[in-house]
């Protein structure tokens, strides 16, 4: 057993956790915020996607106990169901999921992938390194592609997406 | 409620709220993370343990022994079930092989054990500690090596396995134009997002399970049979599941282990399928063996058209259909279709997204575009040539409604067909050869009983009730704006409550049947419902008219609030059937239209546009359901290009099963998808009108993405999926 | 996943003085493969150096003109950096060419060197695997062989490496940086760090039990034109069935090294020399000794025809 201190959400916790938690398993297991979700385990799914130090990754592949004094934002923290994140609306109007099992995961990373094109950190598809990120449709179905949805919801996502980005921009 | 006459005119015709593009009402939930799937109801029972499954490590054989002395003495093990120690289970029909092997193994991964213990990191380990001791035997696991050694199956659903009308093979010999060519699909997998998952609690000799199922009476009732306990002590309860497409259809592992892991363990238990076990440890789509043969004459009509279908199963399952669409889809006097099935030693082969007509489809809609190049035939002119408004086997037999022609020429007109280039290999876009390709989309609408329980409370509130499942498909909110037009109130004075084996039996979710015939079920209980409240207030229910949450009858209008009272009315019906499905053949249309590039150096296959053009009967959501029907062709897209279950003809396995192994398309593989519904209702089908459609959306697209990858590169594949390696030693040159 | 202790590092010489220590120790940076091996009991350290604290996360200029890149630098910074994306243009496009953003965001640069193979049988744990368990045998030989080695591979294992950034970096001619139990440091160029399979498949770098790798060095830019061609099945976050490293100068002459086709990244120096003859020629160089499978014949062509893609826009 470990002790590791971080906030989630905004709320600091305090765990003792047997030292082979994830950070997923100790926000869904211990902390029952059960909206991040766990589809392989493995990372090659993306449903466990959380906000880290202002950065997504995949919470299946990494232990709590490497998070001590972390900031963890989960999709709880983007917005309530009174109180949606924009980026959750665009969501709901632009019916981008069907199952909801991947949603937020998806939805974590579609905010961190605005952020990361303006921070202009730059992707598969930029076709030149030096100049200026641009979003585009391709740019954001690149970047989300570490988010698999088997309902097939992707024509939409990128559409929410879009919406967002153009709101933001 | 019996529906056996064509609909006329009924309250769902207002289209006050059905038929409404509507976000799904369920939304703000699923959006936040707040919508409870299964392994995550902390809320229902405290003290909840942890399975973990341990899987066969053979493909073929069975157990010697198990010692469980490691894994027993490991930290926080709590209990640990195999079939040694599990008491006497039976198997339920719909369980060709045991979820829980032992001695004897069915397949790779069969579960042969589960560990539970007080945390998921303790369960996981003791589970490797399990030693088991194996006797492998001899496994048939290849299906075209068992091809001639193939027998014939008596289907249970789907038809015969063989149908012949006239001479099929006389007319076929003397064709003055003939295809014959042989198609193989691979075996698919679900891949759904949230693993198969329960939590398992008993009080007493009740059971309760949260799972994620989409038949909730199959898996309640198969879930008593196996553990033989009445199905009276067991309560399903399924209320979000994170995808299916059929997968979730059946009492699966995670089921029976949790309840047996629970007893054993005098907890509540929960077991996940971890993902590595899941692709051969649950049913997926089998691999097909596919011969067409087509005749025609000079002007391009069919005169002979037979289709021969290969598949294997474990014993006692059920061959793939995917001759079904041949029986129906083109005109042609001389017929035969036959399936034949081999016993393989792999893991059960059974329904994933439009079972049969999916594998089916893949064939014959690239057949029938290289008939149509025999011709130099435009392939919607071939198509449309062929088509016919009965059943050619039984011709007595019209369709409800047909639309494949309107489908095609509508979806010419908006993808721009005219701008096909007819030679293959002729356009170039940069470094790809572009491509068009098209296909017609069919699938069979099915029929079944469905029913449902609302409630009018004194607020004016309406709750409807039924162990129907939503899996994405929208059920929540179809349901929800069923009810409301029927009751007169708007969709947010209407609560509606899904999958509890509580609720009236439904259809469930399957066979795209799911809202037609749950939405029906719910008509019928308002019918009821109707009659109820007007009986109540004394109103002649012929008369009654409910809208703006009130009911009016001549000059009378009484609020539904105050209708209610204070004990609120509640009706439950069912729809049930009567022979339209024999008199009429109902089906549903559509056309799907794909533009690829083809890398001319690496041959990798991108898709560059998708249209789908859909005659479904009446559209109850068109939000919904135009979200089915993409996410059917984003389906279509993986079966097309990369999904393939690779089997390990020596061990007995699927070999990539994971997804980082087994490749499903990503964000960056779909592009923007276009849609379009044809206007129609289908009066035959339900008093809704409306057919299925989340399954007509598959059907087809990979075939389309094949002939464009034909018309872009003048390469042939018949070998699905379309890897760049199939492709690359027939590309030009390099320059 | 067995039990392990977990420590968090004080410094890289603490880190691997502490790995010399204890048995059986893995450090752990993204935990991105190490923790997916964890899971499954391929990898079963009992004791884990957590070195995310160790001040290894900065890229520096170097003296003679080229970069030193911290090995806790993340992939997303790596390929992000402004010096990376316009002097080794191969590098940053490799890093964008692999994984996820998410994974990106969290794998760093020793972690990604030391990635294990995805072989499918080395991840069942039910099957042969000599470089799971040395001395089992190799399924993948006779099994599904698909995204397996060409060349360089042996009777034991015809894995391949997975790595993008790897095969960048050997075409950058890169150093490692190493620090070892007993405070030694070295350096070691990447050429002599991946390991072909041999008879010990199991062992796969050059690296000494507890040897900390600290920084990945770039020699100064070689300009030229660059570029890393990824040839998958799906359009992202996939593995690579055969990729291309390339950097071509005005005058014809360059480099080339190939992922997807060997148990480490693939480099030829000698095959460069047929670069102004073309792409038949460098890969007839490059894949001389090649023995595919049946299933991955194809690699060698569509090598070829990558190479000849990348040269043709490197020239345009």
């Amino acid at each position: 057993m470990t002790r590791v201190s971080f906030d989630v959400n905004g709320e600091p916790h305090q765990l003792e956790l047997d030292t082979r938690t994830t950070l997923l398993d100790a926000l869904r297991e211990h902390l029952h915020l059960t909206g991040t979700k766990k589809g392989c385990d493995h990372g090659q799914c993306g449903a466990c996607t959380v906000i880290v130090d202002g950065r997504r990754i995949n919470s299946c592949l990494t232990l709590a106990v490497m998070h001590q004094g972390n900031e963890i934002t989960t999709i709880e923290g983007l917005g309530s169901p009174e109180q949606l994140h924009p980026m959750q609306a665009a969501f709901v109007k632009h019916d981008g999921y069907q199952c909801g099992y991947c949603t937020p995961g998806q939805i974590c990373s579609a905010v961190a992938v605005l952020d990361e094109i303006r921070a202009g950190i730059p992707s598969h598809v930029t076709a030149d390194l030096i100049a200026p990120v641009r979003l585009s449709n391709a740019e954001l179905r690149e970047r989300m592609s570490g988010n698999i949805c088997r309902c097939g919801a992707y024509s939409n996502i990128a559409e929410a997406i879009g919406e967002v980005a153009g709101r933001s921009a | 409620m019996r529906f056996e006459h064509p609909a006329t005119f009924n309250p769902i015709d207002q289209l006050k709220v059905v038929g409404r593009p509507t976000s799904r009402i369920e939304g703000p939930l699923k959006t936040t993370g707040t919508a409870p799937y299964a392994y995550e109801r902390h809320d229902v029972v405290t003290e909840q343990a942890y399975g973990y499954v341990v899987g066969s490590a053979i493909g073929k054989g069975r157990i010697n022994a198990i010692d469980l002395a490691a894994a027993k003495a490991a930290p926080g093990v709590l209990a640990i079930v195999t079939a040694g120690n599990a008491g006497k289970l039976d198997k339920a029909e719909r369980n060709p092989a045991p979820l829980l092997g032992g001695p004897e193994i069915a397949h790779y991964h069969q579960a042969v054990a589960v560990v539970v213990a007080e945390t998921f990191e303790q369960a996981r380990a003791a589970a490797q500690l399990v030693r088991v001791d194996y006797a492998p035997g001899d496994g048939r696991f290849d299906l075209a090596a068992s091809r001639d050694k193939a027998f014939t199956p008596d289907p249970k659903i789907g038809g015969p396995a063989d149908t012949a009308v006239g001479d099929f093979a006389a007319t076929f010999a003397a064709a003055p134009v003939q295809l014959d060519a042989t198609y193989t699909t691979p075996d698919q997998g679900h891949a759904m997002i949230e693993p198969h998952a329960s939590i398992a609690a008993w009080e007493g000799d009740g059971l309760t399970v949260w799972t994620s199922n989409q038949m909730i009476a199959w898996g309640a009732t198969d879930l008593a049979k196996t553990l033989g306990i009445p199905k009276e002590n067991v309560r399903l309860i399924s209320p979000y599941i994170g995808g299916g497409f059929g997968g979730k259809l059946f009492l699966r592992a995670d089921v029976l282990l949790a309840a047996l892991g629970a007893r054993a363990a005098a907890r509540p238990v929960k077991v996940a399928l971890q993902r590595p076990l899941m692709f051969n440890n649950t049913t997926h789509r089998p691999a097909t063996i596919q011969r067409i043969r087509i005749g025609a004459d000079r002007d391009g009509k069919i005169s002979a058209i037979g289709h021969e279908s290969w598949s294997g199963n474990v014993k006692d399952g059920e061959p793939e259909v995917t001759v079904n669409q041949t029986r129906l889809l083109y005109a042609g006097a001389n017929r035969m279709t036959a399936m034949r099935l081999s016993e393989l030693d792999l893991a059960e082969g059974n329904a994933m997204r439009a079972p049969g007509e999916a594998s089916g489809m893949m064939a014959l809609e690239i057949a029938i575009d290289e008939l149509a190049e025999k011709f130099g035939m435009d392939p919607i002119e071939l198509r449309i040539k062929n088509d016919t408004q009965v059943d050619p086997e039984h011709p007595e037999r019209p369709f409800s409604k047909r639309q494949l022609v309107e489908c095609l020429r509508e979806g010419a007109t908006r993808f721009g067909w005219s701008r096909r280039n007819p030679q293959t290999g002729k356009v170039r876009d940069g470094r790809f050869l572009v491509g068009f390709g098209v296909a017609a989309a069919f699938r069979n609408n099915l029929l079944t009983k469905s029913a449902a329980r609302v409630r009018l409370d004194r607020d004016g509130r309406v709750t409807v009730e039924t162990d129907m499942t939503d899996i994405g498909t929208g059920s929540y909110t179809i349901i929800g704006q069923t009810a409301a037009e029927m009751m007169g109130v708007p969709l947010d004075k209407v609560v509606v409550r899904l999958g509890d084996s509580d609720f009236p039996v439904s259809c469930g979710s399957g066979g795209q049947w799911g809202g037609n015939n749950s939405t029906a079920g719910v008509y019928a209980a308002c019918v009821k419902l109707r009659e109820a409240i007007a009986q109540k207030l004394g109103f002649n229910s012929a008369e009654a008219v409910f809208a703006d949450d009130v009911v009016r009858s001549g000059n009378r209008s009484v609020a539904l609030a105050q209708a209610a009272g204070n004990d609120g009315i509640t009706a439950e019906d069912a729809i049930e059937y009567g022979d339209l499905a024999k008199t009429y053949q109902q089906s549903t249309f559509g056309a799907h239209f794909v533009e690829v590039g083809v890398d001319a150096d690496t041959a990798e296959v991108r898709v560059r546009r998708m249209l789908a053009v859909c005659a479904a009967g009446r559209i109850l959501n068109p939000t919904a359901a135009r979200s089915q029907v993409i996410g059917a062709m984003t389906m279509g897209v993986g079966a097309a290009l990369m999904e393939d279950l690779v089997v390990d003809k020596r061990h007995g396995f699927f070999v990539n099963h994971d997804l980082a192994g087994y490749e499903v398309p990503v964000h960056a593989d779909i592009p923007h998808q276009d849609m379009f519904f044809l206007d129609e209702t289908d009066p035959m089908s339900s008093p809704m009108k409306a057919k299925g459609v989340a399954e007509l959306g598959i059907c087809g697209v990979a075939a389309a993405v094949a002939n464009a990858v034909y018309n872009a590169t003048g390469v042939r594949v018949r070998d699905y999926p379309i890897t760049l390696d199939k492709l690359l030693d027939r590309m030009p040159d390099a320059a | 996943m067995r039990t392990f202790s977990y420590e968090r590092a004080a410094s890289p010489d603490a880190a691997a003085a502490a790995a010399g220590q204890a048995t059986n120790a893995k450090f752990i940076a993204g935990g991105t493969n190490l923790l997916d091996l964890m899971k499954l009991e391929i990898e079963t350290p009992a004791h884990l150096i957590d070195v995310n604290g160790l001040a290894l996360d900065r890229i520096d200029a170097t003296a003679d003109g080229g970069l030193r890149i911290g090995a806790l630098v993340r992939n997303t910074d790596l390929a992000a950096d402004g010096r990376v994306r316009r002097d080794y243009a191969v590098l940053s496009r490799a890093l964008l060419a692999g994984a996820s953003g998410q994974l990106r965001n969290k794998a760093t640069t020793a972690g990604n060197l030391l990635q294990r193979t995805r072989c499918p049988y080395f991840y069942d744990t039910n099957l042969p695997c000599n470089k799971r368990k040395p001395g089992s045998g190799c399924a993948a030989i006779g099994g599904f062989s698909r995204q397996h080695a060409v060349i360089g591979a042996s009777e034991a294992c015809i894995a391949t490496h997975p790595s993008d950034m790897a095969v960048a970096m050997r075409a950058l001619d890169a150093v490692i940086e190493t620090v070892r139990p007993d405070g030694a440091t070295r350096t070691i160029p990447i050429a002599e760090l991946h390991r072909l399979p041999g008879d010990h498949p199991e062992v796969e770098t050059t690296l000494a039990p507890g040897e900390l790798i600290t920084a990945v060095v770039l020699p100064k830019p070689v300009g030229g034109a660059q570029a890393y061609r990824k040839v998958r099945d799906r359009a992202s976050y996939a593995f690579a069935l055969v990729s291309v490293a390339a950097i071509v100068q005005p005058d014809g002459s360059g480099r080339v090294a190939l992922g997807g086709v060997a148990h480490k990244p693939w480099r030829v120096e000698a095959a460069e020399a047929e670069l102004p003859r073309g792409a038949k020629a460098v890969t007839a160089r490059l894949l001389a000794d090649a023995r595919p499978t049946r299933d991955n014949a194809f690699k060698l062509p569509l090598a070829e025809r990558t190479l000849s893609a990348v040269l043709r826009e490197a020239r345009a």
